[in-house]
C-alpha cells in the first residue's frame, strides 16, 4: 500500500516537473494566438532563453540574474517576430520558423565559443541554481500516511519556478477573460478591423502580447536549463515547444483546458518513463515510441474533429493592414 | 502585389540580394562576436566548398537534397501552404525506399533502383497527403500537422529500426546494407567509366534525378492545367474557387507533389550514399529547404542556386570549423535561419522603401 503511494506521489511530482515548462510555454503561446500571431516559435524562445540563463548563471554565480537574461532575451526573440510579422506584415509561420532555426544555431555556436565544452555550458553550483524548496515540516510529516509523502513530494519539494508555472495559470486566466487589456487581446485575435474601429491600436496590442509571450518563454527556458537542469545543452528543449503548441491547441486555445492538456502530456512522459520494459496485462509491453507520440496524435485527431473540435482565434495567422480594409 | 510598380531588375534581383546581404551582414556580426575575423572565415568557407575536386563532390551531393526539399516547400508555397514537414516526409520516403530494397533485392539493378525511388517519392506523398486530405476536407492547419507528423514518424520509424528493420547482431539501430544492384550509381563511378577521374565523394547520380525534378516542376507549374490551378489557389482561393476549381483536391495534390518531392532525398541519401536505413538520415534537409525555397523565391531556377549554396555552405561550414573551432558547423543552422528571417518573413523589409522611391520618382512634381 505504502509502496503504491510514494510510487503515486514520485510519479505526480515527476508530472508537475515537467508540466511546468510546458505551462509557461503554452500560455506564452496562448496570449500570442489568441491576439492573432501564430507561435510556432515558442521552441526558439525558450532554447535562445535557456541558454542566456545558463551563460548569465556560470558566468555570475546569480540565478536571479540569469532569469532576467532568459527573459531578456526571449523578449527580444519575440520582438523580432513581432517586427517581422506584424510592423512588416511577413508570414507569421515563416518568421516563426526561422526564430527557431536562428536560435537552434546560434545557442549552439555560442556556447561552443564561449564556454569551449562542446557546446554545453559549465554545470552550474548550487548557488546558481533556483533550488527545490522543502515544504514547512516535510520532514516531520512524512511518516503520516498517505498524506505525508503527498505533501513533502508532490506539493512541496518542488524549485520555485514550478510554483511560478502554476501561480501564473491563474493570473493568465484572469488577464485574458476579465481584464480590459484581455478583452481587447482576444478582439485583436478574432476581428481587429473592429477593434481598429474602436480606435485601439491592432499593432500596440499585438506587440503587448508578444511581449508576454516573450515573458513567460523566458521563465520557462530559465526552468529547463538553471532550475530542472544544471546548465545548457545543445537543442535542449527537444520539441517542447511544439509539445506546449500542441497542449495549447489541444485545450482549444483557453487557459485551463491548456493547463488540463499540459498536464496529460507531462504524465505520459511520466508514464513512459516507469513503463520502460515493463508487461502490462492485455497489451504486453508499450513501445515508449508510442507514448512519446501519443499527444501529436491526439492533436491531429482534434484539429481534424475526430475528437471535439478546436476552432482557432478567427484572425490566427492574418497579417493587419490598415490600408487593406 | 507589387510586382507591378517596380522595374523587374530590382524585383527579381536587387531586393533579394538586398534581403541576402543583410542575412550575410547579421551572420557576420555573429562571427565577430564569436572573436573571428568574417572575412577569413568567408575565405576559407569558400575554399572548403569548392577549392578542390574533392569538396565540389560534397557541396553538390549536398545541394542535391536541398533541390528536393527547397522545390518540396516551393510546391506547397505555390498553392498558399507552409510545409514544414519535409523532414518527416523524407524520413517516410526512406523507410519505403529501404524496404523495397530489403524485400526485393533479388531483382536486377535496372528494376529494383526505379523501384526504390518511386517507393521514396510515394512515401513522402503519404506522408504529406495525410495532412493535406485533413486541411481540404477536415479543416486542421497543414502547418500545425506537418509538424506533428515529423514528430509523429521519428517515434515510428525509430521503434521500427530499434525493434524490427536492425540488422540482427547489431547494437546501433540500422538495417542490413542494401545489395549492391539497389544502389544508385555514385559519381566517381559513373564519370570513372566514362575515363574521367573524380575523387571520392558521396555525389551520386540523385543529383541529375535533382535536376530533372527542377525540370519538372517547372512544367508542373507553369506548363499545365493542374499547375496553372494550383497557382491561382495560392494566389485567391476565393477567386480559384469561383473560377470552378475544386481548391481541396488542389491542396492534396499539392501536398502529394510536395511531399513526393520531399521523399526523393532518400534518393540520394538512402539509395546513393548510405546504402541502408539508419536514424535520422535526414538531418535537418527538410528544414534547410525553408530557406532554399525563401531565398530561390519559389521558382525552380533560383531554388537550384539557393541549393547550390547552402550546399557550399554545409560542406565550407564542416571545413571551416576544422580551421576556426569556435566556429562549429551549427553556424550554418544559424545563417539558414537568418535567411529564412531576412528572405521569408522580412521580405517587405526593403520593398516598402523602394517602392516608396519608386513612387516618388513617377509621380510628377507638384501632384500629390
Amino acid at each position: 500500500m505504502s509502496e503504491a503511494i510514494d510510487i503515486l506521489a514520485s510519479m505526480s511530482a515527476a508530472t508537475l516537473r515537467v508540466a511546468a515548462p510546458l505551462v509557461l510555454a503554452a500560455l506564452a503561446g496562448l496570449f500570442s494566438e489568441r491576439a492573432g500571431v501564430v507561435n510556432i516559435a515558442l521552441e526558439g524562445k525558450m532554447l535562445g532563453a535557456a541558454f542566456a540563463a545558463a551563460a548569465t548563471a556560470a558566468v555570475t554565480g546569480s540565478a536571479w540574474l540569469a532569469l532576467g537574461a532568459g527573459i531578456g532575451v526571449a523578449v527580444a526573440l519575440s520582438m523580432v517576430h513581432g517586427f517581422a510579422s506584424i510592423t512588416h506584415a511577413g508570414n507569421q509561420m515563416v518568421s516563426g520558423m526561422a526564430i527557431n532555426v536562428v536560435a537552434l544555431g546560434l545557442t549552439a555556436v555560442l556556447a561552443n565559443a564561449w564556454f569551449r565544452q562542446g557546446g554545453r555550458t559549465p554545470l552550474l553550483g548550487q548557488g546558481a541554481r533556483f533550488r527545490p524548496i522543502e515544504a514547512p515540516f516535510a520532514d516531520a510529516l512524512r511518516d503520516v500516511p498517505v498524506l505525508g509523502p503527498i505533501y513533502a513530494d508532490v506539493i512541496g519539494g518542488h524549485n520555485l519556478l514550478v510554483y511560478v508555472a502554476f501561480a501564473l495559470v491563474p493570473v493568465a486566466a484572469f488577464v485574458v477573460g476579465r481584464t480590459r487589456f484581455g478583452l481587447r487581446l482576444r478582439a485583436v485575435g478574432q476581428n481587429p478591423g473592429a477593434v481598429d474601429t474602436a480606435g485601439i491600436g491592432v499593432d500596440g496590442l499585438r506587440y503587448a502580447a508578444l511581449a508576454a509571450t516573450g515573458l513567460l518563454c523566458g521563465i520557462a527556458g530559465t526552468y529547463l536549463s538553471i532550475a530542472h537542469g544544471a546548465g545548457f545543452q545543445q537543442d535542449m528543449t527537444a520539441g517542447k515547444g511544439f509539445l506546449a503548441l500542441a497542449a495549447l491547441i489541444f485545450g482549444k486555445w483557453r487557459v485551463w483546458p491548456a493547463l488540463f492538456a499540459c498536464l496529460l502530456f507531462a504524465f505520459t512522459d511520466a508514464l513512459q518513463i516507469r513503463l520502460q520494459g515493463v508487461a502490462l496485462p492485455w497489451v504486453g509491453v508499450v513501445p515508449i515510441q508510442a507514448i512519446q507520440a501519443l499527444p501529436y496524435v491526439l492533436t491531429v485527431l482534434l484539429l481534424a474533429g475526430f475528437v471535439g473540435r478546436a476552432v482557432a482565434p478567427r484572425a490566427l495567422g492574418q497579417p493587419y493592414l490598415k490600408e487593406k480594409r | 502585389m507589387s510586382a507591378g510598380r517596380l522595374p523587374r531588375v530590382v524585383d527579381w534581383v536587387l531586393l533579394p540580394a538586398a534581403n541576402l546581404c543583410a542575412a550575410f551582414l547579421v551572420s557576420g556580426l555573429v562571427v565577430l562576436a564569436v572573436g573571428e575575423n568574417p572575412l577569413r572565415a568567408l575565405a576559407l568557407l569558400v575554399e572548403g566548398a569548392v577549392g578542390y575536386p574533392e569538396a565540389i563532390g560534397y557541396t553538390l551531393y549536398y545541394a542535391t537534397n536541398f533541390v528536393f526539399t527547397g522545390l518540396a516547400v516551393a510546391v506547397a508555397f505555390h498553392a498558399g501552404l507552409f510545409n514544414i514537414g519535409g523532414e518527416g516526409q523524407a524520413y517516410v520516403g526512406g523507410l519505403a525506399a529501404a524496404l523495397v530494397c530489403l524485400g526485393l533485392d533479388f531483382l536486377p539493378g535496372p528494376a529494383i533502383v526505379p523501384l526504390a525511388i518511386l517507393a521514396a517519392a510515394a512515401g513522402g506523398a503519404a506522408w504529406a497527403a495525410i495532412p493535406g486530405w485533413l486541411q481540404a476536407r477536415r479543416g486542421s492547419h497543414v502547418v500545425i500537422t506537418t509538424i506533428m507528423f515529423n514528430f509523429i514518424a521519428a517515434a515510428a520509424i525509430t521503434w521500427l529500426l530499434v525493434n524490427v528493420l536492425i540488422k540482427p547482431g547489431q547494437q546501433s539501430p540500422e538495417t542490413r546494407h542494401f545489395a549492391e544492384q539497389a544502389w544508385i550509381p555514385s559519381a566517381q563511378a559513373v564519370l570513372g567509366a566514362l575515363g574521367v577521374p573524380m575523387p571520392r565523394s558521396p555525389l551520386n547520380l540523385s543529383f541529375l534525378l535533382a535536376i530533372a525534378a527542377a525540370v519538372a516542376v517547372w512544367a508542373f507549374l507553369w506548363r499545365t492545367r493542374w499547375g496553372y490551378a494550383l497557382r491561382a489557389t495560392g494566389h485567391s482561393e476565393a477567386a480559384a474557387l469561383y473560377a470552378g476549381i475544386d481548391t481541396g483536391r488542389v491542396v492534396i495534390v499539392a501536398m502529394l507533389v510536395s511531399g513526393a518531392l520531399a521523399g526523393l532525398v532518400a534518393a540520394n541519401e538512402v539509395l546513393g550514399v548510405q546504402h541502408r536505413l539508419l536514424l535520422n538520415f535526414v538531418g535537418g534537409a527538410g528544414f534547410v529547404g525553408i530557406a532554399v525555397a525563401l531565398m530561390g523565391r519559389n521558382h525552380p531556377v533560383g531554388i537550384c542556386l539557393a541549393a547550390l549554396l547552402f550546399g557550399a555552405l554545409y560542406q565550407g561550414g564542416a571545413e571551416l570549423a576544422f580551421e576556426m573551432p569556435d566556429l562549429t558547423r551549427d553556424m550554418v543552422v544559424a545563417i539558414q535561419g537568418l535567411v529564412i528571417l531576412f528572405c521569408g518573413a522580412l521580405e517587405r523589409l526593403f520593398r516598402r522603401p523602394a517602392e516608396r522611391l519608386f513612387a516618388a520618382r513617377r509621380a510628377p512634381a507638384g501632384e500629390p
